[in-house]
């Protein structure tokens, strides 16, 4: 849906963002056959066991938690947010890039967002359902999750709006229901196509259904289009506001290492750095795995590096500037904080967090290591597992070892913290293989608008 | 802000219509469609985007007006083709928005002020800054779901029959193939007259569409 997307710049340099020769009739039919013609491959099969089995762990975690409670966790007083939360921020972070690729790429007219926005707004859904579990689940008593929301009840209370918490609410469901609209309106043309293009009545009439009678009429199109693009429009400041105020939920506290008025822009980097890593991550593979070089060419792989090594660029310069504010405040508690972050018991956890996130993404400045999809693979891992290691640090130092020496304590996660991690993974990769399945990864009806003969000759 | 737009039912003009514009009497140009199933309308199969935006603009100057094209991807110049320019959806999630907006935060004053007041560390019962956040949340919640129902409701989905899809060919209106149909309620529509200028437009097949 790029507004001009005929118009390659001849003088234009790099490498296109499609591959040359591609006509409407061999778009549609090479994406759709993905899920309608060809056989699912054997590494499918292999990946969706090892997902589901790893899914079970969560559900087996779940399980227990609502027999025991979350003393099942390693968290307690001071640290009563551990992993939980800390893997909360993780996964929502991780989704905002899809809303990055798919609305603010799309207001600021970039063509090459189209191969990859679909892709990255199903891991945005999908991450957002894992984030989604573990305040519920923190909760203690989950099954009163829904006193969160302000309906009219018996005990005649509301809840409290002054509280981040409240708002964290509200941004999460939000951000969740928006991306879930967004995706689902991208895909009505494409349910269609997949309609047009099944074999077998069910699943003509599975995709019939969800492609709500699509006939791809000029009036439909242009009201389309329109819709699509307001919803670009509010979902990137609702991107931006859901990160700033899971930031709240810190900065809002008065905790030394919290209490920063750098965290909102910090987080938003923070996301969008570790989201598209997740996308690197997940389409490195997958295009070779399908053969889809065609629509996700290197001039993909070279951007989303670029993006990367921008936004880790600024959240390199959130951490120099944390440490300054520490120490520039002379408030004693601020410095000790940031000592304590470098020289204390979660020491290792600060200096390998600074090596993942500062020092890897360096290497993505120098032009043959963009191009070297392994090695740009390996750095997608390490940064995940630094943002990771950021949100550690944030939660943990920062309660761990809070104003009174006496009220200090340590934290060590549990085996069922690891496996509520782990099974968040299983159940993340068992909706992403499903989803690569049963949907079209691509957006096949915006691919057709980018090809050299979607342009009409005056 | 009227939607510029024509309906796209044509059978609930026939309903309305005591004469079917089949029938000998009313309609002499339709003879020839004496016992078979009411016309939706005229329908003309392209290449290429370009003849079609070229067919459309040449049956928008010959007259008709209850035109539409149907392509695989979104077409700029066709919807000025057409002659359809104006959709209220913007002011629908305008409204939405506001609503929203208003909604949300007159929420949380009803519910902290005036339904339960209670003192939260001394801060004025009406705190609103730090009820922007879920403001602004209800904002863009309302006004995004307003976009797409609003969207659906526009275009009168979802809707599980339309006459197009009786063209066999049709399914390719999802691949690569470009229609224009000419409806059969435009008010210069004579099923003779209408044939004969579809052929002059370069179509690779020009058929009727029944209801």
């Amino acid at each position: 849906m790029a507004d001009e997307p005929h118009n390659l710049d001849p003088q234009h340099t790099t490498t296109p963002v499609v591959a040359p020769g591609l006509t409407f009739a061999s778009v549609t039919d090479k994406i759709s056959s993905i899920v309608l013609k060809r056989k699912t491959p054997i590494w499918w099969f292999a990946g969706f066991a090892i997902s589901f089995i790893l899914f079970q762990l969560l559900l087996l975690t779940i399980t227990q938690l609502l027999f025991v409670g979350i003393g099942l966790w390693g968290i307690n007083i001071p640290v009563a947010w551990g992993m939980d939360i800390l893997n909360f921020v993780w996964w929502i972070g991780i989704g905002h890039a899809g809303t990055l690729i798919s609305a603010i790429l799309l207001l600021l007219r970039q063509q090459w967002r189209t191969s990859i926005n679909r892709f990255a707004e199903a891991m945005t859904l999908f991450a957002v359902a894992q984030a989604g579990m573990y305040p519920i689940m923190h909760l203690g008593r989950p099954w009163l999750a829904y006193w969160l929301f302000p309906y009219p009840n018996t005990m005649g209370i509301w809840p409290q709006f002054r509280s981040p918490l409240m708002w964290d609410v509200f941004a999460v469901s939000t951000y969740a229901t928006v991306s879930a609209m967004f995706w689902f309106v991208g895909l009505i043309p494409d349910f269609a196509t997949l309609r047009d293009r099944a074999k077998s009545k069910p699943w003509q009439i599975l995709y019939g259904l969800l492609a709500m009678g699509w006939r791809g009429s000029a009036r439909h199109w242009h009201r389309y289009e329109m819709a699509y693009l307001l919803l670009a429009g509010l979902a990137t400041p609702l991107v931006l506001s859901v990160h700033t105020i899971v930031s709240f939920d810190f900065a809002v506290g008065v905790l030394p290492g919290w209490h920063a008025t750098i965290f909102p822009p910090y987080f938003v980097a923070g996301a969008i750095y570790a989201g598209f890593a997740m996308v690197l991550l997940l389409t490195i593979p997958l295009r070779k795995l399908y053969g889809l070089q065609g629509f996700i060419t290197m001039r993909h792989m070279h951007n989303m590096a670029k993006v990367m090594l921008a936004t880790g660029l600024i959240v390199g310069y959130g951490y120099v500037m944390e440490a300054f504010f520490g120490w520039y405040s002379g408030n004693r508690f601020e410095r000790f904080m940031i000592w304590n972050r470098m020289h204390g018991p979660y020491a290792e956890y600060y200096w390998a967090l600074i090596v993942c996130n500062i020092v890897t993404p360096q290497f993505l400045w120098i032009k043959r290591v963009r191009s070297n999809l392994l090695v740009l693979w390996l750095i997608s891992i390490v940064v995940s597992i630094g943002m990771w290691l950021e949100r550690f640090v944030i939660v943990v130092t920062s309660l761990h070892r809070d104003f009174l020496p006496s009220s200090w304590g340590q934290y060590q996660p549990s085996m069922w913290d690891w496996t509520m991690f782990i099974g968040t993974i299983g159940f993340f990769f068992t909706l992403l293989f499903l989803f690569i399945r049963f949907l079209p990864m691509i957006s096949i009806f915006e691919m057709r608008t980018i090809l050299p003969e979607a342009e009409v000759e005056e | 802000m009227a939607e510029d737009e024509k309906p796209e039912e044509p059978w609930e003009h026939d309903l309305e219509d005591p004469e079917p514009f089949h029938h000998e009497s009313a309609h002499p140009a339709h003879s020839r469609r004496r016992g078979v199933p009411a016309l939706y309308g005229i329908m003309a199969e392209f290449d290429n985007p370009t003849a079609l935006v070229a067919a459309a603009r040449s049956s928008y100057e010959a007259g008709y007006r209850r035109i539409n094209g149907y392509s695989p991807y979104p077409i700029e110049e066709l919807d000025e083709a057409i002659g359809f320019k104006h959709t209220t959806l913007p002011l629908i999630v305008l409204i939405g928005g506001i609503l929203g907006g208003l909604g949300g935060f007159f929420m949380q004053y009803w519910m902290a002020v005036i339904n339960y007041p209670l003192n939260v560390g001394g801060k004025p019962l009406n705190s609103w800054p730090a009820f922007i956040p879920i403001t602004f949340e209800c904002t863009i919640l309302a006004a995004a779901t307003a976009a797409v129902l609003g969207m659906l409701a526009l275009n009168k989905l979802p809707q599980p029959y339309h006459p197009v899809f009786n063209n066999p060919n049709f399914a390719l209106a999802t691949r690569d193939r470009f229609f224009l149909v000419i409806e059969a309620n435009d008010p210069k529509f004579t099923h003779g007259e209408a044939m004969q200028f579809m052929r002059t437009l370069g179509a690779r097949d020009v058929s009727d569409v029944e209801v």
